[in-house]
């Protein structure tokens, strides 16, 4: 039931009539490392904004065993850390300081509690000395990562990532991949990143138009080429 | 119909029924029967235009007060003992009033949007000769409105997915009022300084293009007959109106 | 979906047709001194400049936090605009939302936007940069200074806004103006607080990341001896016409009538001089307006206070 997430027949339709997610299902048990990846406009976007409430779709949505649900809102997107595409919509302070404060200070720590945090966050994405700086003035690889300790410092126990490789050049993305692997959470990234996958994450979910196609091992998936095509994933 | 008709026709009936006095039902009666049968006319359906006339409701209670203050004929009393108010017959026509012209105003201004686009919305301003700059500026600014409300919507997002706590004693969730405002204070200026970026972006691919500051644009193709004549009438039907209340 | 939840857009039906007149007459004289001049100072740069922060100020109104229960604040932006931007780009901005509200999204009437314009865009504007430009003079121009100007610069636009509005209102002969004036100021003294601090964040936001934006801000700001003027008197004029008007509210309804005569209809109720005051809250509407003036004495003297202090600390820290 630890850091563990379930979705049972999720489905979406947009005002306009588009239906986004038709019927997915599938569990995640805590610890595991989990691809989401299919062509744009799959859905995966969609899927990950139910995961911390911001959308509301029909079916159920089980985050450490506890149901989403109105009332358990505010503990759930606690649990959950979203880190999405673009750093600049997620660094909204002055300084990273600040931003990584966000999440402790709104969860009511003390000051001595909250700078602690914030250092362990920190330390966690090895960006300690910036903890001064502005945000606006990094670069991409720099603001992904402090992004990512922004969720950190609540403490999560999943950690659901919106194409954390996008944009990067090939060192950032490197470090990026190398501090992902040395996070502890259970992790669930959508990506069209392929050569990611193969490295970091030994599970794979496809999603297409709305669909779950396939469910499985990373290696076998990724192998099937006739499945990649099918599903503009190659 | 032209865009440059409709927007003076639209300026025209709100004018007359702003003018129109307090009291003339029989004018709003007609007034209103106009813009709906206009709208039933523009396939854009009375349910449409309803949905969208009920936000005009919160501020009907400014002229609240006037049941009470405008003296004339009582028609009745409220209020405990040491302290109360008489409606008075004139002061309930006035609010009546104001409320019919408001929600009719509304009702028209709401057809006016619907059936317009807007480059021809913008075409029917600078017929009635608003200046090419400030044109051109709202222009620009609808162009990158959906951008930047997006991006708004996307910080929004990314605050309430970290606005979460569990259940732990004795800790005060939201933190401080002030924190609050500031921290949406920053999203403001995150989301200001972006578009100030982004603003440099575009004025670079505008002079690439060309641009020297100089806002032109295409002729536009000169009214046709039978849209002064709409206007005319139309203008002959207020007027009517107006001289009957 | 979109909609600017400042309680300041009046919608048509409330203003009569001669305020109406009126107030286009003031806003496009208004509007036109500002196209000139921002011509003057931004040249090409203007169009792609002005249009995409108009966007921004309207994306940016509905960004919100929570107050209480299920109220929020929101930001109207016309302070922070004139710091960004200087006063003439600022009333272009502002005069572009807020006719795009009216037009597109009924937020606001369309013969009511010259009335509209003239509170939001002209005296949000003017009042923003007076009162800024005259709480820097008190502060050095370092980060604190620049917060609690801005912080001032906000409250004054909203609040000063709003009077304008309630007399527009009274003028009319909508809203008696013992009820309209104190109404409106006690309401948005509190508004204001919130687009005080919320102007505060964002020139926080701005000051990190690039402070060279901040056109009010910079060493040489230049700036306009008119606009300052100008703001001054709208303030002064409008802080002391509206505890008048709502202590003799048939001064007003005797104006409104007489160009009531457009609605000739009602004759009788027009040419009587009524004294319409509420029985038992004629003292009270005082005391609320009188809440407002203190309200105002208490932000400007705060305001100037903590700038005062600022300035004889010596040098110690840092901006």
């Amino acid at each position: 039931m630890h850091h563990s997430l379930e979705i049972e027949n999720l489905s979406f339709t947009y005002p306009d009539g588009r239906k986004a997610l038709n019927n997915v299902s599938f569990r995640i048990e805590g610890g595991e490392r989990v691809a989401l990846v299919g062509p744009n406009g799959a859905g995966k976007s969609t899927l990950l904004q139910h995961l911390s409430g911001i959308l509301t779709g029909q079916g159920r949505i089980w985050v450490c065993g506890e149901e989403l649900t109105k009332d358990s809102l505010s503990s759930i997107r606690a649990m959950v850390g979203m880190v999405f595409q673009i750093p600049d919509d997620q660094l909204f302070s002055p300084t990273v300081f600040e931003d990584v404060a966000f999440g402790p200070i709104y969860q009511g720590y003390s000051r001595e509690e909250v700078h602690q945090r914030v250092d362990r966050a920190l330390q966690a994405v090895h960006m300690e000395e910036y903890v001064q700086r502005v945000s606006y003035h990094l670069s991409t690889g720099e603001k992904k990562r402090i992004a990512i300790a922004t969720v950190l410092s609540m403490d999560p126990e999943i950690l659901v990532m919106d194409e954390p490789t996008a944009g990067l050049d090939p060192r950032a993305r490197r470090g990026l991949i190398d501090l992902l692997s040395e996070l502890p959470q259970t992790m669930l990234l959508a990506t069209h990143d392929l050569a990611l996958v193969r490295e970091l994450l030994p599970r794979t979910i496809i999603l297409d138009h709305g669909r779950l196609v396939a469910d499985g091992r990373t290696e076998e998936l990724l192998q099937d080429r006739m499945l990649l095509a099918e599903h503009g994933l190659e | 119909m032209d865009a440059r008709i409709k927007l003076p026709l639209t300026l025209a009936f709100i004018l007359t029924c702003s003018l129109t006095p307090f009291g003339s039902w029989w004018v709003y009666i007609l007034l209103l029967a106009l813009v709906n049968s206009a709208a039933i006319l523009s396939e854009l359906g009375l349910y449409f235009l309803h949905k969208r006339a009920l936000l005009a409701l919160p501020f009907v209670l400014a002229a609240f007060p006037l049941i009470f203050t405008i003296p004339g004929n009582p028609l009745f009393t409220v209020g405990p003992g040491w302290f109360t108010l008489t409606a008075s017959q004139q002061g309930l026509a006035r609010f009546a009033s104001i409320t019919a012209k408001s929600w009719i105003s509304l009702q028209v201004a709401i057809l006016l949007a619907a059936t317009t686009t807007f480059p021809d919305l913008l075409l029917g301003l600078r017929a009635l000769h608003l200046p090419r700059l400030l044109v051109a500026v709202i222009g620009l600014m609808w162009r990158y409105l959906f951008v930047m409300v997006d991006e708004a919507a996307r910080l929004l997002r990314a605050r309430a997915s970290r606005s979460g706590a569990r259940d732990l004693p004795g800790k005060k969730v939201g933190g401080q009022l002030v924190w609050r405002a500031r921290v949406t204070g920053g999203m403001a200026g995150n989301l200001f300084l972006r578009s100030f970026e982004r603003s440099e972006r575009i004025y670079a691919a505008m002079t690439a293009r060309g641009y020297d500051g100089e806002v032109r644009s295409l002729p536009h193709p000169p009214l046709a007959q039978r849209d002064w004549l709409v206007l005319g009438i139309g203008l002959l039907v207020l007027l009517f109106l107006l001289l009957i209340g | 979906m979109f909609y600017a939840p400042v309680a300041m857009h009046i919608p048509d039906g409330f203003i009569s047709v001669m305020v109406a007149i009126v107030f286009w007459v003031l806003s496009s004289l208004g509007i036109l001194v500002a196209l000139r001049n921002v011509n003057r100072e931004l040249g090409e740069r203007e169009v792609p400049l002005m249009g995409v922060l108009a966007a921004a100020i309207f994306a940016g109104q509905m960004l919100n936090f929570s107050v209480t229960g299920g109220t929020s604040g929101h930001l109207l932006g016309a302070a922070l605009a004139t710091i960004i931007l200087g006063p003439w780009a600022a009333v272009l901005v502002m005069t572009s939302v807020v006719s795009i509200q009216a037009l597109i999204f009924q937020d606001g009437g369309v013969l009511a936007l010259g009335a509209n314009l003239f509170n939001m865009a002209i005296v949000g504007v003017a009042v923003s940069y007076f009162v800024y430009r005259t709480v820097i003079r008190f502060t050095r121009q370092d980060r604190a200074g620049i917060f609690v100007a801005g912080f001032a610069a906000a409250w004054f636009s909203i609040f000063v806004s709003s009077l304008s509005a309630a007399l527009q209102l009274a003028l009319s002969g909508t809203s008696p103006a013992n009820i309209a004036v104190p109404a409106m100021a006690g309401i948005h003294a509190l508004i204001g607080i919130g687009e005080g601090l919320i102007t505060v964040g964002a020139l926080a936001f701005i000051y990190a990341a690039r402070r060279d934006l901040l056109k009010l801000a910079s060493p040489q700001p230049g700036g306009s001896r008119a606009v300052w003027v100008g703001g001054m008197l709208l303030a002064v004029l409008l802080v002391v016409l509206s505890p008048l008007a709502s202590s003799h509210p048939d001064g007003l309804e005797w104006v409104a009538g007489q160009k009531g005569f457009l609605n000739s209809a009602q004759g009788p109720i027009y040419k009587i001089i009524p004294d319409y005051l509420l029985p038992g809250v004629h003292n009270e509407a005082l005391a609320t307006v009188l809440a407002g003036i203190i309200g105002v004495l208490i932000v400007a003297g705060v305001a100037f206070g903590m700038a005062y202090l600022r300035r004889a600390k010596p040098e110690s820290d840092k901006a």
